[in-house]
């Protein structure tokens, strides 16, 4: 009993930080659920190389579902194979981080197993039980989980990622069960948002502007410069979205990307509920705002009363200063 | 074509959530109650789905209680042809939902189920997925474009990175993320006319699922509160403290 399978999503034999939290949350809950194996599985075609790199980060065991039909993602494909791995390892556990793709994923393996899920996660207590949040963070919840087997998604932020030992986990391949009969998704294309910024959800720290930039021109010429200085990804709050200034992905918010950089920087920005749940979780956070009233500075640990079309400017001259002192 | 539209019922998007003192739940007095900003859109994708093609069927369906037929209601005034309301007033978790919205769909047989990508208020973001491998059908979440040619269904999913295209036929359930359109707002004539569209009831008991939670919430506690920090007097000091004290920069 108490066994984790962990799911290693990768992107051409490539693992994110996201999936390391996901070995490292996976050999945590095995260890506080009577010390099972942590097991990792990866998926794909031509997986020698990367099945060999994942066994470094301190799971008993690397599974590689060598195929070349796994060679494209696909839900209905991925989750029969997954299931018929857990199922026939006799796993406690199935566990992915909250990804696309493991957001994806992960409810389908649950259903196809009956089995109970946990959305998110963001601790292990003790005993086991897991913690995740609801009301976009509003509320945390200590859920438990009856049957045989169980499955788990980890909010990518709330974990450290597994590091890489000197010994190697022994690796084992494994043809996947699939009945082509359930096989009704067909991959067409993935066309890549090619940025030299980082991701939104990955990103060390986060620039995000509100309505008070006043437009989209602005944020191109007066944030981008502050965005780009600190090396950062660019957000924007509901209200900005929903005023036309940038497109929906880049909100940050209750319905759009929870984030939990570093640093989290808000230009322009009150503080709406809405906005709040989506960033408060990040180390450290700036506010600079014109309206000293404004709730976002409730929540901020530096706060600048200011006009954000002087102070940023200037924040780019003195940020660029302090990289050459 | 037939399309059935999931709906839940959760508190407004603005509404400060409270915690009862003995963490059972959250209090719901003063709690403005709409339809999940997420299942709007998958409504207002399967209206217009609908009118593209000059016909069809949109029906709503809901797991819950009495309350729920507000909702539903505002539903109707957006668009949608008729309702479905299986009362339910035990706490279900979201194996137990996929179960009985599978019964209603085998009954119903819709060639397409839109759902929001996720509720906002338990954020599982579970229940169209699980309803997919439930029925064997193909699933498109986090739908950006969805596009509709006789039986052949393209679907544009936003993905960490990019967006990817998935090809299928129908039927199959997508789910709704932010960008896929933006809702419309109840008309009045909508108002009216949607007094007198069909809101059927099915008791849950009468399907006859087995619907005992698998999971369950032990206890609900608020997030440590965050401090308010110090105001900073200029961009030299905020710039010299996120250098020297937070250490961020």
């Amino acid at each position: 009993m108490g066994d984790v399978l962990v799911f290693a999503e990768h992107q051409a034999g490539h693992f994110s930080k996201a999936t390391l939290v996901a070995v490292n949350a996976g050999i945590e809950l095995a260890k506080k659920r009577g010390g099972g194996k942590c097991i990792a599985v990866i998926a794909g075609e031509n997986l020698d190389g990367p099945a060999g790199e994942l066994a470094r980060y301190g799971m008993s065991k690397v599974i590689a579902l060598d195929d070349p039909k796994l060679a494209h993602y696909l839900a209905d494909l991925y989750a029969q194979a997954l299931s018929a791995l857990a199922k026939s390892l006799g796993a406690e556990y199935v566990l992915a981080t909250a990804t696309a793709m493991g957001k994806d994923l992960m409810p389908r393996v649950a259903a196809r197993m009956g089995a109970p899920m946990a959305s998110e996660i963001v601790s292990i207590g003790g005993d086991g039980t897991l913690v995740r949040p609801l009301y976009a963070g509003n509320a945390l919840a200590t859920v438990e989980m009856d049957g045989p087997i169980k499955v788990v998604s980890v909010r990518a932020t709330a974990f450290d990622s597994a590091k890489p030992g000197d010994s190697a986990a022994p690796v084992e391949k494994a043809k996947p069960e699939l009945d082509p009969a359930g096989l009704k998704m067909q991959f067409v294309s993935f066309n890549e948002i090619k940025s030299d910024r980082p991701q939104l959800t990955e990103a060390r720290i986060v620039v995000s502007g509100g309505r008070g930039l006043k437009s989209g021109e602005n944020f191109k010429t007066v944030l981008e410069p502050l965005v780009d200085e600190m090396g950062a990804a660019m957000g924007a709050s509901r209200a900005a979205v929903d005023a036309g200034f940038v497109p929906n992905d880049l909100q940050v918010g209750q319905t759009g990307k929870v984030v939990a950089p570093e640093l989290y920087v808000a230009v322009g920005i009150s503080g709406a509920i809405q906005h709040l749940a989506g960033m408060k979780d990040s180390k450290t956070i700036v506010a600079i705002n014109k309206d000293e009233e404004a709730p976002i500075f409730n929540v901020a640990d530096y706060g600048l009363v200011a006009d954000l079309f002087k102070a940023v400017p200037e924040m780019v001259e003195a940020l660029k200063k302090v990289k050459h002192s | 074509m037939k399309i059935l539209v999931p709906v839940k019922r959760v508190p407004d998007p603005a509404t400060t959530i409270r915690i009862l003192p003995d963490g059972s739940g959250i209090a719901t007095d003063n709690i403005k109650w709409v339809i999940n900003p997420f299942d709007e859109i998958a409504l207002e994708e399967a209206l217009r789905i609908k009118e593209k093609q000059g016909g069809g069927d949109v029906a709503l369906l809901s797991v819950g209680q009495q309350a729920w037929q507000e909702q539903l209601r505002t539903g109707l005034a957006m668009g949608a042809d008729r309702a479905i309301l299986v009362r339910a007033d035990q706490p279900l978790d979201t194996l137990a939902i996929a179960r009985v919205m599978a019964k209603i769909v085998g009954d119903e047989k819709p060639e397409l189920v839109i759902i929001g990508k996720q509720a906002i208020d338990d954020d599982s973001n579970q229940v169209g997925q699980m309803l997919a491998e439930m029925l064997g059908w193909p699933q498109a979440t986090f739908a950006s474009k969805v596009e509709i040619a006789g039986t052949k269904c393209t679907v544009v999913r936003e993905v960490d990175g990019g967006v990817e295209t998935l090809a299928f036929e129908l039927p199959a359930v997508i789910t709704a993320d932010l960008r896929l359109n933006e809702p419309r707002y109840a008309s009045l004539p909508g108002i009216m006319k949607a007094r007198k569209k069909e809101l059927k009831e099915i008791p849950v008991d009468s399907l006859g699922l087995d619907l005992a939670p698998k999971l369950k919430i032990k206890a609900l506690a608020a997030p440590a509160k965050r401090q308010a920090g110090r105001k900073v007097g200029s961009v030299e000091e905020l710039v010299g403290v996120l250098h020297s004290e937070a250490k961020v920069i």
